[in-house]
């Protein structure tokens, strides 16, 4: 209470914890439209991440490689189970699934090109296959989505491997959404809708539930592409274990794992901070199941979900993944939420690094659009070469940290570099916390 | 004529042997004896060639179809010609859950009834069948027609686009935003096309038409559950 007259000591202004001006505002603004907020992006509370990690590095009793002169080797083999043309690699680091229509027509390009340039593969996305992105990527996985949008045989068999999607990390659980904004007549065309709707993608696959189902649907989609290629299964990180070993049962060549801070292109944010794993919450069990089916090294693990360094990418090695998939880090990578944009993200209302109203249309840096102008921004030989670059820095930081760690393949990094800098990572990890032999679970505290 | 015995000679040769067909294949006309409710029969075709099945099939029968005619004299189990582009399906018996799931093209034929989910998130396909369908059946169709001589189960039409539906028989519930249209000159010249097609005897003037209110196109909160 003010009280100036008798000079008393006032209690300070406490804003609570448990009601922030953020919460408050999202309370004011929920009151005011009636509709939950609509978003891109991942989770951007914070979870046990990667950060929570640290090598060991070489001593007595481990011996480094060389920096610069010894090999320490980065390709990878992609579905070795049981396609006749597995994917082969030049480096761990897949880009992912992010549809045409979420993204713009050079957008995909600059994907397409900044990938093969660095010798690995990119993936299509709700929404079809474009010319543009499969004459500028050498090796694009086709997505085999709940929507079926674009779906066509044609298309499959013009794909270096088949990506069936169950589920993404910021949503599992969750279908897909495109406004209307997005909607422009190409995208209507190829999505088979009229123009300008809000379009809904499925959660659920139309034709197929439940893994005795998946198992056949996997041979219908061999049968049509002749077993040629891979088929991989995407799914959300919710159930990684049982997740994991049912796609193994079903006859994945290559399972891709997406955890919580994996992005997206449109979603409702309580979907986003509430449903679903952290990423390192979900490796070790994922490779559990492929030990226990002593399918490891022999079905692919695939992780993403807040991918950004080599770190990262070491780390997710490190527990066993054979290699990552990156989403949000390649859209950075090519200029979105740069700060050149600044003056036009506050007349958005947002600022650099903060925006993530996407599924607008509106985009300052051309990337998540469908207005032509907005697009043409986006130079997508410049973007493709910054892509190229960005990947290359991640496998030079990821080969350093395996050269120090004594690895001459990415590969060969294993849990027993690592230790855990907090409890929580030290449980989800399940590597020892710093300066103990122990993590929760363990037996012996 | 072309006979294959399924039971002998396996799935994978049988599709690669329809795959192999060229454009101008003279081998015009298979017969696969022995399906034996085996999955995936005759999947992914696309050269004009005619795939008669003898007995009944499991799932996907004639999936991605392009071109060719696909006839089973039998049953066909869960998703037969889902996603078909082009070509025609014909079925004598009954269909399984998600016939014609998300088909772009071409023409499905169902002489028996259709369970549940016929014509899920249909592109652009036409069904016809002669007999009932299921509940849930074109839930979010998009484009396409979807022609039911008998009856239609619970939630017809439910979230749907832009496809037809034409009902001869009662229709135990529509679904969300699905509603009853006026049957105008030229959806009665439609349907009549559609019925020589599908060989049905009915008279267009017979049916009601179905359709999406478009009520649910742009997201409003009061229609959400
Ligand atoms: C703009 C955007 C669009 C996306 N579209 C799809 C999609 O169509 N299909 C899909 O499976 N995942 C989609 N995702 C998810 C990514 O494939 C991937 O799982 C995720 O981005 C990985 O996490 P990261 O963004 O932290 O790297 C999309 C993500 C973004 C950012």
């Amino acid at each position: 209470m003010k009280d100036d007259t008798h000079n008393i000591p006032r209690t300070m202004p406490i804003q609570s914890a448990t009601f922030t001006n953020e919460i408050n505002a999202e309370i004011r603004r929920a009151a005011a439209t009636g509709i939950y907020d609509i978003r891109g992006g991942g989770a951007k509370r914070k979870v046990p991440h990667f950060d929570d990690l640290l090598f060991l590095g070489a001593s007595v009793s481990r011996y480094p490689l060389e920096g610069y002169r010894e090999k320490c080797d980065t390709s990878v083999l992609l579905g070795t189970r049981f396609a006749k043309n597995p994917i082969k690699l030049d480096i761990p680091i897949t880009i992912a699934g992010m549809s045409f229509g979420a993204l713009s027509g050079p957008a995909k390009e600059a994907l397409g090109r900044g990938a093969s340039l660095a010798g690995t593969s990119t993936t299509t996305g709700d929404g079809g296959m474009t010319q543009e992105e499969r004459g500028h990527s050498k090796q694009l996985v086709y997505q085999y989505l709940p929507s079926r949008y674009g779906m066509n045989p044609n298309d499959l068999r013009k794909a270096d491997a088949i990506e069936i999607v169950v589920g993404q990390g910021a949503k599992p659980g969750g279908g897909g959404m495109l406004l209307g904004q997005k909607i422009s007549d190409r995208v209507a065309e190829m999505r088979t809708l009229p123009k300008g709707i809000d379009q809904r993608s499925s959660c659920r696959h139309p034709d197929w539930t439940g893994p005795d189902d998946l198992e056949i649907k996997i041979l219908e989609l061999r049968e049509i592409t002749n077993g040629r290629v891979p088929i991989y299964v995407k799914i959300a990180g919710a159930r990684p274990y049982f997740d994991t070993t049912l796609a193994i049962k079903a006859g994945a060549d290559v399972v891709v794992l997406d955890g919580m801070q994996g992005g997206t292109a449109a979603t409702q944010d309580v979907f986003i901070e509430h449903v679903g794993q952290p990423t390192l919450a979900c490796i070790r069990p994922a490779v559990k199941a492929l030990q226990d089916l002593g399918m490891h090294r022999k079905v692919q693990l695939v992780i993403s979900g807040g991918i950004r360094t080599g770190a990262d990418v070491a780390k997710a090695m490190a527990l066993g993944a054979d290699a990552v998939s990156i989403g949000t880090a390649a859209m950075i990578a090519i200029g979105d939420n740069d700060p050149k944009w600044e003056a036009e993200y506050q007349k958005l209302g947002t600022t650099t690094g903060a925006y993530d109203d996407w599924h607008e249309g509106l985009d300052p840096a051309g990337i998540t659009t469908q207005d032509p102008e907005l697009a043409a921004r986006l130079d997508p030989v410049e973007a493709g070469r910054r892509l190229r670059n960005y990947l290359s820095v991640m496998t030079l930081e990821a080969q350093t940290i395996a050269r120090a760690c004594g690895h001459n393949h990415l590969h060969n990094l294993e849990p027993e570099d690592l230790c855990a800098l907090t409890m929580e990572a030290a449980a989800m990890a399940q590597v020892p916390l710093a300066g103990t032999e122990w993590y929760p679970g363990k037996g012996g505290f | 004529m072309q006979v294959f015995d399924l039971e002998a000679e396996g799935l994978r040769a049988l599709n690669s042997s329809l795959h192999g067909q060229a454009e101008n294949t003279n081998q015009t006309h298979w017969e696969v004896v022995n399906p034996k409710g085996s999955h995936a029969i005759a999947v992914g075709l696309d050269a004009p060639i005619e795939v008669n099945v003898k007995g009944s099939t499991g799932y996907y029968c004639a999936g991605m179809n392009q071109q060719a005619t696909v006839h089973v004299h039998g049953s066909v189990g869960p998703g037969a010609a889902e996603n078909m582009m082009s070509g025609m399906v014909i079925v004598e018996g009954d269909a399984s859950q998600y016939a014609g799931a998300t088909g772009h093209g071409g023409t499905l034929v169902i002489k028996g009834n259709a369970s549940s989910r016929c014509g899920i998130s249909m592109k652009g396909i036409d069904i016809i069948v002669h007999g009932n369908i299921g509940h849930m059946s074109a839930f979010m169709a998009q484009s396409g027609n979807l022609v039911v001589c008998g009856d239609a189960g619970d939630a017809l039409g439910d979230s749907l686009y832009e496809a037809r539906l034409f009902v001869r028989g009662s229709v135990k519930s529509l679904g969300a935003d699905c509603v009853e249209k006026e049957m105008r000159p030229e959806h009665i010249e439609l349907l009549s096309e559609l019925l020589i097609r599908g060989g049905c005897d009915a008279k267009p003037e017979e049916f009601k038409r179905y359709g999406s209110a478009r009520g649910l196109y742009n997201f409003n909160i009061d229609n959400a559950y």
